[in-house]
């Protein structure tokens, strides 16, 4: 099972992006479990400025952009 | 009953109680104030909607798409990383707010990871300071509605008390040692798709558009800006042109697409040349046409251009309008008493003291503003009687704290200095405000 935890404050990006993450989840049909991480002294732990931020597995595989469904099942494939 | 929990809801039906037992209900009712307050509200939106939206505001969230696109926060956080220079970093974090941070949910863990991860206290603070107040789009609503003199003041002054505060936060925790993350800052390099000069053009060339499309009719005797009034739009012309190769030749716009965009402007251009408005608004649909349905170039940049913008667009818009509304219902315009006399705003802020220009930097700082609605805000309580130097006391204090602001910063870096930091912008405030004050009486 893979872990994706999504960075970010709370604006309105981060919630398209959790969001855009189970599209890709689901469409992939694999079981993932989802982490909001809201706290900025844990964003920064993970070495990501700017939000949001994508990690899977304890992996940043982006940040500052909203990734669309299909770019982030590429990384979920990986 | 838990009244540890309960007081609030007790404190809060008492006082709306209160407020309702002594309404002035007869006195308001003969005063007219509710009347005009909600004409005057009607007139100031009505106001910024024929002046303010479509030169301005528009080309305005274009830009700041653009910076959020095309501008690489890893190559200028290169400068402010934990081996930067140090003299470096203080000046880079006090003008890189103008091309990073569009809202405070950018500016907020920018500055956590430079306090963490990178410089340090002092630049951290710095562009935590100055990001708010310099970035494109404040910059450009406070110099069109407020002045150019009100508007520069605003830049300027951020950027040098920016540096200022910075030092000083450094110098006063210099003894402490920070705990640094381990984590260095792993900024995704950044991907070079054109070379900075030809970024650079596109940005002059939208900013050119802005600018001189927006040139007001000068009032003084400066003959170059009367010549420059009188062709402004010639101006906007040539500076649209450049955007337009620009476009074609460097961001993968097909030529013919661009000469489809083009035509109908240069059309209404020729048809109705008193209404330069109507050219300009055709070139902005033609502008969303060939980003957002535009060419299949490599990497969606154009249509991220686009999102990135929009986004903005639906973001600021309403509180800009509410904003306005509240605003102009409350203070009224220039020469027109909204809901709250004159003589109280007089009063308190009225002239250059120090208790007017401390007051309006404490308020400010603890009040929130929601993005760039301290633009009419402050527009309201100048017209009210506000005196220049309190005014610009509460842009620089304002959109840079607030006390949910003051909550998150005090997760980061703790509650000494966080007030601290609080203590300094509110005395930077006030003393830039009377300076202020007393050199532009």
């Amino acid at each position: 099972m893979k872990k994706i935890q999504i960075l970010g404050t709370g604006c309105a990006k981060c919630n398209d992006l959790a969001e855009n993450a189970r599209k890709a989840a689901a469409n992939l049909g694999i079981e993932v479990e989802f982490e909001k991480i809201t706290n900025l002294n844990d964003i920064v732990k993970f070495g990501v400025m700017t939000t949001p931020g994508l990690v899977i597995d304890g992996k940043v595989v982006s940040q500052g952009k909203l990734l669309k469904p299909e770019q982030i099942m590429a990384f979920l494939q990986k | 009953m838990n009244w540890k929990e309960e007081w609030k809801s007790l404190a809060l039906i008492l006082v709306v109680f209160g407020a309702c037992y002594y309404l002035p209900v007869e006195w308001l009712r003969d005063s007219r104030r509710v009347d005009n307050a909600l004409w005057e509200a009607l007139h100031l939106v009505n106001w910024y909607a024929r002046e303010h939206v479509l030169l301005c505001l528009v080309p305005a969230f274009f830009i700041a798409g653009a910076v959020g696109v095309f501008v690489s926060q890893a190559a200028v956080m290169r400068y402010l990383g934990p081996r930067a220079n140090k003299f470096l970093a203080y000046g880079v974090a006090s003008v890189s707010g103008s091309v990073l941070a569009v809202c405070s949910c950018t500016i907020l863990p920018l500055f956590a990871g430079i306090y963490r991860m990178g410089a340090g206290l002092g630049p951290a603070s710095a562009f935590l300071y100055s990001g708010p107040a310099i970035n494109i789009l404040a910059i450009v609503l406070t110099t069109a509605v407020l002045g150019p003199e009100l508007g520069t003041a605003r830049a300027v002054g951020a950027v040098v008390f920016s540096i200022v505060i910075g030092l000083a936060m450094h110098f006063i925790f210099r003894r402490e040692e920070l705990a640094k993350v381990e984590a260095a800052a792993a900024m995704p390099e950044p991907e070079v798709a054109r070379p900075l000069w030809q970024n650079a053009l596109y940005f002059a060339s939208m900013v050119g558009i802005l600018v001189f499309a927006n040139w007001g009719r000068p009032s003084g005797g400066y003959p170059l800006f009367q010549v420059i009034y009188a062709n402004k739009w010639a101006i906007t012309i040539l500076f649209a042109l450049a955007l337009a190769l620009i476009l074609v030749n460097w961001f993968g716009v097909t030529a013919w697409k661009m000469l489809l965009a083009a035509a109908p402007v240069v059309l209404l251009a020729m048809v109705f040349p008193e209404q330069p408005t109507l050219a300009f608004v055709a070139g902005v649909i033609g502008l969303v046409v060939l980003t957002q349905r535009g060419s299949k170039d490599e990497n969606g940049e154009l249509q991220e251009w686009f999102d990135t913008s929009w986004d903005f667009a639906k973001k600021i818009l309403p509180l800009l309008l509410y904003g306005v509304l509240i605003s102009g219902a409350l203070l009224g315009r220039p020469g027109h008493e909204g809901l709250i006399p004159s003589q109280w705003i007089a009063g308190i802020v009225g002239g250059n003291s120090f208790a007017a220009n401390f007051f309006s930097s404490l308020v400010g700082a603890f009040m929130y503003f929601a993005t760039l609605t301290e633009v009419p805000i402050l527009q309201g309580l100048i017209g009210a009687g506000m005196g220049k130097g309190p005014a610009l006391a509460l842009l620089l204090a304002g959109p840079a704290l607030s006390l949910p602001n003051m909550l998150v910063i005090r997760s980061v870096m703790g509650t000494k200095k966080t007030v601290v930091f609080v203590g300094l912008v509110v005395i930077m405030a006030t003393i830039t405000g009377m300076l202020y004050g007393a050199l532009f009486a």
